[in-house]
């Protein structure tokens, strides 16, 4: 190690500097139910969207339009929170069966 | 109050992609607070799950400026950015309308205990910015210590249950009181659970020129020992129990924000999780009784407080 102490000035900064990087780590294949949303039966209500823990649901032009699998860990809260009867728009299906 | 077809238009404010726990309350509660808040935001966030789980490095799950500096400081560092931005205003290299909000997500353990000079001394100070505390009633990052948000007979691993101790002896700390008391001018109780009532007072803390907290009960699975899929039932109930009323603050005046229709008891909210399990062993009915009644007199000094009719 130097004997020299570096100023503030010279010191690396210590930060990331570009904003939600988190996107490009996926945290898919944490997943063991998957949720399938049925666009036909979603009355687009947006409960699931605002509370889905994992920022998952994908919304354009203020719609739902499908599930972003890369990140979704496959909670269950989206489906709990679909209010459409008998059949929710979301449920959870095993990935095991899928696979 | 904002609406779930005005919110879905905001720009994502948390991305995917954090490491939280499947169904962690956290982030539901940092993504609600953030679409909410009027841009551009600046957040400071205390060392817990929220603040490891969403920025390990090279990573960051914030779509805005964050801050982490220590455990016990965040609500310092926010009000040290937040004097920063009056000078730079009062020295003309910021516009004077540059409207920049504050906002300070903690821990209970992080606002509750081991922050909470800083955040008093940032309330005292007055400084415009929203201290959220999304309260999971222990240290639960470091593997589920008892903090002084813990509720009684609440097992953690320093509170430990077995034949001699029933979990944790000693009554939660009132901290939404302690903050109201600092007369600030606006102090709210929410639940993850509620969008409507949680956004409602995100904006209403945001309109006033000046601090403002909310202390959000935000379940954790792993602490509490709960399902995933049941953060928000857990929440409401925790809500319709009285366990958590919501209520707000406001300039002094205080309202409730949600009257259950019908009070539920408390074994519906602790039967739901784990970390009560033991109460419902023989050999500790007093101590559930005991629960019962502090909730009950705590609810009827809050509906005093609020104006409310006794039930
Ligand atoms: C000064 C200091 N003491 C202890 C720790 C270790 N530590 C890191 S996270 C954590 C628990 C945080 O608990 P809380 O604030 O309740 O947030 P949670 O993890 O429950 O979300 C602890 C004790 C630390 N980082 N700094
Ligand atoms: S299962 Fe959970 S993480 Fe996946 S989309 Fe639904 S709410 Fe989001
Ligand atoms: S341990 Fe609890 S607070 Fe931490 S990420 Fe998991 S569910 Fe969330």
């Amino acid at each position: 190690m130097s004997d020299e102490k570096k100023g503030w000035k010279e010191l690396p900064i210590g930060a990331i500097l570009e904003a939600g990087t988190a996107k490009n780590y996926k945290t898919g294949d944490w997943r063991h139910i998957r949720p399938i949303w049925n666009k036909e039966k979603c009355i687009q209500c947006l409960r699931c969207w605002i509370y889905c823990p994992d920022s998952s649901i994908i919304i354009k032009d203020g719609k739902v339009d499908g599930i972003d699998l890369d990140h979704c860990k496959g909670c269950g809260i989206c489906a709990a929170e679909c209010p459409v009867k008998p059949v929710k728009a979301i449920t959870m299906v095993s990935e095991k069966e899928i696979k | 109050m904002p609406s779930l077809k005005e919110l879905s238009k905001e720009k994502e404010s948390l991305s995917g992609g954090h490491r939280l726990c499947a169904g962690c309350g956290a982030s539901i509660v940092a993504r609600q607070v953030l679409l909410t808040a009027p841009k551009p935001l600046v957040v400071t966030c205390a060392t817990g799950c929220l603040e490891v789980a969403t920025t390990i490095f090279p990573y960051t799950a914030w779509e805005m400026p964050w801050m982490h500096s220590a455990f016990e400081n965040a609500a310092a560092t926010c009000s040290g950015i937040e004097s920063a931005y009056q000078s730079l205003k009062k020295q003309g290299t910021l516009p004077v309308d540059a409207n920049i909000n504050f906002i300070t997500f903690g821990g209970d353990g992080g606002t509750y205990d081991i922050g909470l000079q800083s955040l008093s001394g940032a309330m005292e100070r007055g400084h415009k910015m929203l201290y959220v505390c999304y309260n999971n009633q222990a240290y639960m990052n470091t593997g589920i210590q008892r903090s002084s948000a813990t509720p009684k007979g609440g097992f953690t691993t320093t509170s430990p249950v077995g034949k001699v101790k029933p979990g944790k002896e000693q009554s939660r700390k009132d901290l939404t009181e302690i903050m109201v008391a600092h007369n600030i001018p606006y102090v709210a109780q929410a639940v993850v659970g509620d969008w409507r009532d949680l956004t409602t007072k995100v904006q209403k803390a945001l309109s006033k020129d000046g601090p403002s907290f909310i202390n959000v009960l935000t379940p954790c699975r792993l602490g509490w020992g709960c399902a995933p899929e049941k953060t928000l039932d857990i929440g409401r109930l925790a809500a319709d129990t009285c366990f958590w009323p919501l209520y707000e603050v406001e300039e002094g005046v205080y309202k409730l924000t949600h009257k259950p229709k019908e009070k539920k008891p408390i074994i519906k909210l602790l039967k739901l999780q784990d970390r009560f399990k033991h109460l419902f062993k023989k050999g500790n009915e007093a101590l559930l009784a005991e629960i019962q009644e502090d909730i009950d007199k705590k609810w009827k000094k809050l509906l005093f407080l609020c104006g409310e009719k006794s039930e």
